[in-house]
């Protein structure tokens, strides 16, 4: 009997995020070779709609955990579920998105099975030898590590947006499983107290399509408003350099870089950013880099697909009238 | 209280990557400096310990080069360091240094361990939460403030679109996010006081193991990326080179 590849599903007020469909697209591309099911694996509380979608997502079959103790995510309930349920079923692999939870849960959980993993790959392909390869960046993108995990379950994190998520198929039938939370006394330690979500109608940074970001060149917080209108025509998110998170201009989330987030989007837009190597580490993998500086030496020009030499003042309530034109 | 800081050496952020004729990762002539997360876990050991008293030791696993950023945090107020030093570690992976970092932590007295989020070197964000599986501590990822009493702390985490508060019973487990402190400067005080501070080099066996952990990882592959090339500069009047700029984007790139 086959093992299945495991695509642990996050959800958020009953969505599945994106970065987990793009892990059932590629996990079923994977097991087109291998032969393996496709397996969605949802914890939570409420979660039978989730479990559905994850089945028109191409799911083979979906394991729900439902339990009131998984309505917050925890690091340690988490753990022991996953832990437990892997252990029975010997998967032979989990990928989980490079979230915050995916973060957090993924290195706790492949200690706990006492295994090796792969953090925020950018590919992943089949291995004959040990099943799965993955590539990642390092040292902020100026290099690349190519390995393979030699034990099992392989545990891994995958970079949002790398790869396509794929469409739903509302036909699809998956076989639904039910599977109960049991959970170790030591794991329940940690109490959420409370969980602030800022009110925000703009995607996600990490998971955004399109993000246009803004740099020292803004000179002010209230400039910032220019870029949003922007953002706001096209969907996108609004990013910025430490110097503008350094000025105070920009909270700390919204930071780009190496000792921000690391974004891949589709289409990155830099305003008035130099390009200096560590913002760079934050957004090198995004597909089409577009800059807008004043100065033509400026690094960014160096990476940018596009980019126009001028005023970001000038240019971007121009662009901001030029999309709104395209989307009207 | 007494805080444990895992502290790992990483290659100044400036450092232009290359690789050796064997394919490694070339080290020779690089800068290096703690892994600018370490530096906010290091600076909050020393808060904690001016509010509570206690000790603060910086453990590190790496080679012989980790003494001068050991020292460098013992510079900045830390009382001890601990280097696990050994040969055996080459190919260590992050199973094999938390294993290792676990064993040395578990030999010193620690309420709270701090380290940081993610080293910017092999970009893993493993270790830190590893150790505390080893150890069985709970542990609170990417944290942006701590208050801490007596037998347990309190936590702000960042999460995906906002932050969470999280409580956790000591001893326990915190990765530190840019934004929780700003990292003090060493003065000179602080230089000459760091170099009769005991720095304890320690080996596998020194730590008790018999033989090193086997690594779950295999030996990995480097490359660099090709470089990106610089693309197209539009030139003209800021309303042309616009909508020439909106024309390729939906046109050629196809992203909008
Ligand atoms: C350990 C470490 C970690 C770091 N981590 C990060 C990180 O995560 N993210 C990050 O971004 N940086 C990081 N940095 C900082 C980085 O080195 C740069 O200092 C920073 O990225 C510069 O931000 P900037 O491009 O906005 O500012 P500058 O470099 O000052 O660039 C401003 C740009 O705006 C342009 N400009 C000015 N006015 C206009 C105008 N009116 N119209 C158009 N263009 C204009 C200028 O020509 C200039 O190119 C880190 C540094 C270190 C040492
Ligand atoms: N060799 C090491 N020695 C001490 N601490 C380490 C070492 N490697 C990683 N760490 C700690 O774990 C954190 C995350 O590292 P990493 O998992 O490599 O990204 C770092 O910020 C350090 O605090």
């Amino acid at each position: 009997m086959a093992k299945g590849i495991w695509v642990f599903i996050e959800h958020h007020n009953g969505l599945i995020r994106k970065v987990s469909l793009e892990l059932l697209y590629q996990a079923k591309i994977i097991a087109e070779t291998s032969g393996d099911p496709v397996i969605a694996v949802v914890l939570g509380k409420d979660i039978s709609s989730v479990a559905d979608t994850a089945g028109t997502y191409g799911a083979d079959k979906v394991i729900m955990v439902d339990d009131e103790k998984l309505e917050n995510y925890t690091t340690g309930a988490y753990t022991s579920v996953m832990n437990k349920l892997a252990r029975e079923e010997e998967p032979q692999a989990i990928l989980l998105g490079n979230t915050a939870v995916g973060k957090d849960l993924a290195p706790r959980l492949a200690h706990r099975l006492g295994g090796g993993m792969a953090s925020d790959c950018t590919g992943m392909e089949r291995d004959e030898k040990d099943y799965l390869r993955f590539t990642r960046p390092i040292y902020g993108g100026k290099a690349f590590s190519e390995l393979t995990i030699t034990s099992k379950p392989i545990v891994a994190t995958i970079r949002p947006n790398t790869f396509p998520s794929g469409a739903p198929d509302p036909t699809h039938q998956a076989e639904m499983v039910k599977a109960d939370a049991v959970i170790d006394g030591d794991d329940l330690r940690a109490i959420v107290k409370e969980v602030v979500l800022a009110a925000s109608l703009r995607p996600e940074l990490i998971e955004a399509e399109i993000i246009i970001s803004g740099g020292r060149g803004m000179k002010g917080p209230e400039n910032f408003a220019l870029l949003e209108e922007c953002a706001d025509t096209i969907g996108a998110a609004v990013g910025a350099s430490r110097a503008a998170v350094d000025a105070g201009w920009r909270e700390q989330k919204f930071q780009v870089g190496q000792t921000g987030k690391t974004v891949s989007p589709t289409l990155y837009i830099a305003c008035g950013i130099s390009g200096a190597i560590q913002h760079v580490a934050g957004m090198g993998s995004s597909k089409v880099i577009v800059a807008i500086n004043k100065d033509p030496d400026a690094n960014i020009f160096t990476l940018a697909d596009y980019g126009i030499v001028g005023d970001l003042f000038e240019i971007v309530p121009l662009l901001t009238e030029e999309f709104k034109k395209l989307k009207s | 209280m007494n805080i444990v800081v895992c502290l790992k050496q990483t290659f100044d952020t400036e450092t232009k990557i290359s690789l050796n004729s064997d394919g490694k990762i070339n080290e020779v002539g690089v800068t290096r400096a703690i892994n600018p997360y370490d530096e906010f876990a290091v600076e909050e050991g020393l808060r904690l310990k001016e509010k509570f008293g206690g000790e603060v030791v910086i453990v590190s696993v790496g080679t012989e080069k980790v003494q001068e950023s050991i020292r460098t945090a013992l510079a900045m107020g830390a009382d001890k360091g601990v280097l696990v030093q050994d040969p055996a570690l080459e190919k260590a992976d992050e199973w094999v240094v938390a294993e290792v970092l676990a064993k040395a932590i578990s030999q010193l007295p620690y309420d709270i361990i701090l380290a940081g989020r993610i080293a910017v070197d092999d970009q893993s964000a493993q270790v830190a939460v590893r150790v505390a599986e080893a150890m069985n501590l709970p542990s609170v990822s990417s944290i942006l403030e701590l208050q801490a009493e007596e037998s347990k702390a309190t936590a702000t985490r960042e999460i995906d679109g906002g932050t969470e508060i999280i409580e956790v019973p000591l001893p326990a487990v915190f990765t530190a996010q840019k934004g929780l402190n700003e990292p003090r400067y060493p003065n000179m005080m602080g230089i000459m006081k760091a170099k009769s501070k005991e720095l304890k080099v320690m080996s596998l066996a020194d730590l008790g193991f018999t033989e090193a952990p086997a690594p779950k990882t295999s030996e990995p592959v480097f490359s660099l990326p090709g470089s990106r090339k610089a693309g197209i500069k539009i030139q003209g009047e800021p309303a042309d080179s616009v909508r020439e700029l909106v024309r390729l984007l939906t046109e050629e790139a196809k992203v909008v």
